[in-house]
């Protein structure tokens, strides 16, 4: 009886206050999400010289409710040749690794739902299991662009997984930990934990291979070629209305949330701010404060992204990935490697990933523009031909 | 022809795959209207297409046989809609070359100016829609109809409508310009000039859209000449055909501007002319402007009934897809006997299986939207 409330694990207190918390996450999360649905039309608007929401509430704050509302009332629509349970069952499939994946983050020193010690590592496995129910949705809805949008996803996700788990491993040497709590506080500056700074500055070629690889995770632009609306007409969810297709929406929206929340403790700090002083160190509210600027700064970069980038082709994505990220990838793992093993300074990890940053920058550049050579459309305003 | 075509069976080894055909159209977001295709994709790979047409027919040619010479001036604005005042102008030509009238100077400039100003805004949403073709979110969408809607104004301005501004005559104009249209279209040119250049700095150098469009369906300038093709598609092979120098009409034998070509013929080269065309007819604006004498805009001598004995003629003008040509025949009395259009998309339609095919599907949707049909005027 005693092991019922008083074991540390298995204990009845211990699930009490781990349903607590996860409650919390999901509210949080719910009203994270309405509210990024809510920025991102406003982000868009602004770069796109228009307004955005205005009409429900002052500036159309409550603009994401109305539209919840909506899509609750709406119907449930089953297409004849779906395939019954799976196209039910699909949303939620999706949805669940990401509840899972925010299960693990902290989001304040001593905040998050569980502190895992393999934390990390549990981050990349749960998130692999999205796909499972996009194939899904893409196999049960009996429709040849979902189908398309479905498999499409399955081969960019699979490819881009690795360099994505590549370059996080890399961070995972420097710090030494798989622990995210650990890893965001290596990247203080408080003098006992003797680690240098965010590593973003240590491994710059590892944040834009995780920032890329991320955005295709996320299927966002220019990755999003499985739901690429003038091609597949929104792919895989094509079939979905209402309730599940809100799920979808919930799914992509609180996977960009978690994602922008690990990327920045990963490689911005988290919680943590490079300072010695440690003012802002016991206090969770200021913690949140940090996690919620930083993550917001990363949702804003992918926004921008978003809004500014046409769409590659699968070839084009496919090698990219494979012949550009994950060579990159290796090699910035092996320097990391040599360079920890026979305790060279620090420096140097920064020294060579930001020459493999640059040079993944230059790679891209020259390998995509080929300008026009011809005087004739060199510029627009210096075109003319005289005819007859 | 079947309307599916069958399922072909590819054999490698023991390898079966089956070939899947997918419906593109009518409603789709990026077939630019109600334009159907069947494509056949191997994986991702476009292996068969075919195209069906005929979702937006009105029986242009039969309904302005039935009609008023006048009476179906409206027809003809809804042919290419999106600049409803060339084919207004090609049309009124026809009538006018078979009934012999003379069209006063200061139409003939408001003419050419309300034409340019169409062309401009056809390619505007030619840059805006394939920009969002090839992916970028309606960025440039919404940037290039910041100029179209200014366009419009200033054509809801002169003429009362926007979109289909029946602003033309057999004979002349429906009515002078508002008074202070100069200021207007200069302050509009300028708007145009700047938009141009959001455009241009969004698309053009952009490393993935140059990636995408690039060397992608290029065509040789016989292959395109083969194929009956005009306009930008034609022009983006090296040829600078354009009717506007070529066999100048109205007052464009006045006007100093140049004629865009590409290299290749490729995709990106039909997006870069295009663009060019745009900065190119801004000049033949301002040239309007400078040139525009004072007078009458509508022969005073046009009859109250329109008859016309024996005629028959072919108008061709340089459209905003290619060679925008009317045929015309009276014989007698207040309606035509036959009026023919040839419309510049549906002969540019007739290149998109051999450009699509071998192809992949996301290249196929950016081909379509690099021809820029207008189902209107595929359809009639």
């Amino acid at each position: 009886m005693t092991f019922l409330f008083s074991d540390p694990v298995f204990g009845v207190w211990n699930w009490v206050d781990a349903i607590i918390r996860i409650l919390v996450i999901v509210l949080v999360m719910t009203f994270v999400v309405i509210y990024l649905t809510y920025g991102e039309r406003k982000v868009v608007a602004r770069f796109q010289q228009r307004l955005g929401p205005t009409k429900t509430g002052t500036a159309g704050l409550l603009q994401g409710f109305a539209d919840t509302i909506k899509l609750a009332s709406k119907e449930d629509i089953r297409p004849t040749n779906a395939d019954r349970w799976v196209f039910e069952f699909a949303p939620y499939l999706t949805f669940i690794p990401v509840l899972m994946v925010l299960v693990s983050l902290p989001f304040a020193k001593d905040w998050g739902v569980r502190d895992l010690s393999l934390g990390m590592f549990y981050v990349f496995a749960i998130l692999g299991l999205n796909i499972v129910g996009i194939l899904m949705a893409g196999l049960g809805s009996g429709n040849k662009y979902a189908l398309l949008g479905g498999v499409r996803a399955a081969a960019q996700m699979v490819s881009y997984e690795i360099p994505l788990v590549l370059s996080l491993l890399s961070v995972a040497m420097i710090a030494g930990s798989l622990n995210l709590n650990e890893i965001a506080m290596r990247q203080s500056f408080t003098p006992d934990n003797g680690q240098y700074a965010p590593f973003i500055f240590l491994q710059p070629l590892a944040f834009i291979i995780f920032f890329t690889a991320m955005l295709s995770e996320l299927h966002r632009a220019p990755f999003d070629i499985p739901v690429a609306e003038s091609e597949i007409v929104g792919g895989y969810f094509v079939e979905y209305s209402g309730m599940r297709w809100s799920m979808f929406q919930l799914t992509e929206y609180a996977s960009m949330w978690a994602f922008s929340v690990f990327g920045s403790i990963v490689f911005l700090g988290g919680w943590a701010v490079p300072d010695t002083s440690d003012w802002w160190g016991p206090d969770w509210g200021w913690q949140l404060g940090i996690t919620f600027i930083k993550s917001v700064a990363w949702i804003l970069a992918i926004m921008w992204v978003r809004i500014t980038v046409p769409r590659l082709r699968i070839d084009q994505l496919m090698s990219f990935c494979w012949k550009v990220l994950l060579p990159m990838a290796l090699v910035q793992l092996l320097m990391n490697g040599f360079i920890l093993v026979y305790d060279w300074p620090p420096i140097l990890l920064t020294l060579t990933s930001g020459a493999g940053a640059a040079l993944l920058v230059a790679i891209i550049i020259t390998r995509a523009i080929h300008r026009p050579k011809s005087k004739l459309v060199g510029t627009y305003k210096q075109v003319g031909v005289a005819a007859r | 022809m079947s309307v599916w075509p069958e399922e072909r069976v590819t054999t490698i080894d023991s390898f079966n795959t089956v070939d899947m055909t997918i419906n593109v159209g009518p409603q789709h977001p990026a077939t630019h209207g109600v334009f159907r295709m069947v494509l056949t994709v191997d994986g991702e790979v476009v292996v068969d297409c075919e195209p069906y047409i005929g979702y937006l027919h009105r029986g242009l040619e039969k309904l302005t046989e039935n009609h008023d010479y006048r009476q179906s001036m409206g027809w003809w604005d809804r042919t290419d809609y999106l600049a409803g005042l060339c084919c207004e102008g090609a049309y009124c030509m026809a009538v006018e070359k078979m009934a012999g009238l003379e069209v006063p100077e200061r139409a003939e400039y408001i003419r050419v100016m309300m034409m340019e100003l169409s062309r401009i805004n056809s390619h505007f949403m030619f840059l805006g829609a394939f920009g969002a073709d090839v992916g970028s979110f309606g960025t440039s969408f919404i940037y290039a109809w910041r100029e179209r809607e200014r366009i419009y104004d200033f054509f809801e301005e002169v003429s009362g409508d926007r979109m289909f501004p029946t602003y033309f005559r057999p004979g002349g104009l429906m009515a002078d310009l508002p008074e202070n249209y100069e200021s207007r279209v200069r302050w509009l040119l300028g708007s145009i000039n700047q938009g141009l250049e959001d455009l241009d700095g969004l698309l053009t150098g952009n490393e993935i859209f140059v990636e995408r469009c690039k060397g992608l369906s290029p065509m040789s300038t016989s292959r395109a000449v083969n194929l009956g093709i005009t306009g930008p598609i034609l022009r983006a092979t090296g040829l600078p055909w354009d009717l506007r120098k070529a066999e100048p009409y109205s007052v464009y034998d006045r006007m100093k501007f140049d004629i865009p070509i590409g290299e290749s013929g490729d995709i990106f080269d039909r997006y870069f002319v295009r663009l060019s065309e745009i900065y190119q007819s801004t000049k033949i604006i301002e040239q309007c402007l400078e040139q525009m004498p004072k007078g009458l805009v509508l022969n005073p001598d046009l009859p109250k009934t329109l008859r016309i004995d024996n005629a028959e003629c072919y108008i061709r003008t340089e459209g905003t897809k290619g060679e925008y040509g009317v045929y015309a025949m009276a014989r007698g009395g207040v309606k035509p006997y036959r009026m023919k259009l040839r419309s510049p998309s549906f002969c540019n339609l007739a290149a998109l299986k051999e450009m699509v095919v071998g192809n992949y599907l996301a290249d196929a949707i950016i081909i379509l939207g690099s021809l820029d049909i207008v189902l209107g005027e595929v359809d009639k």
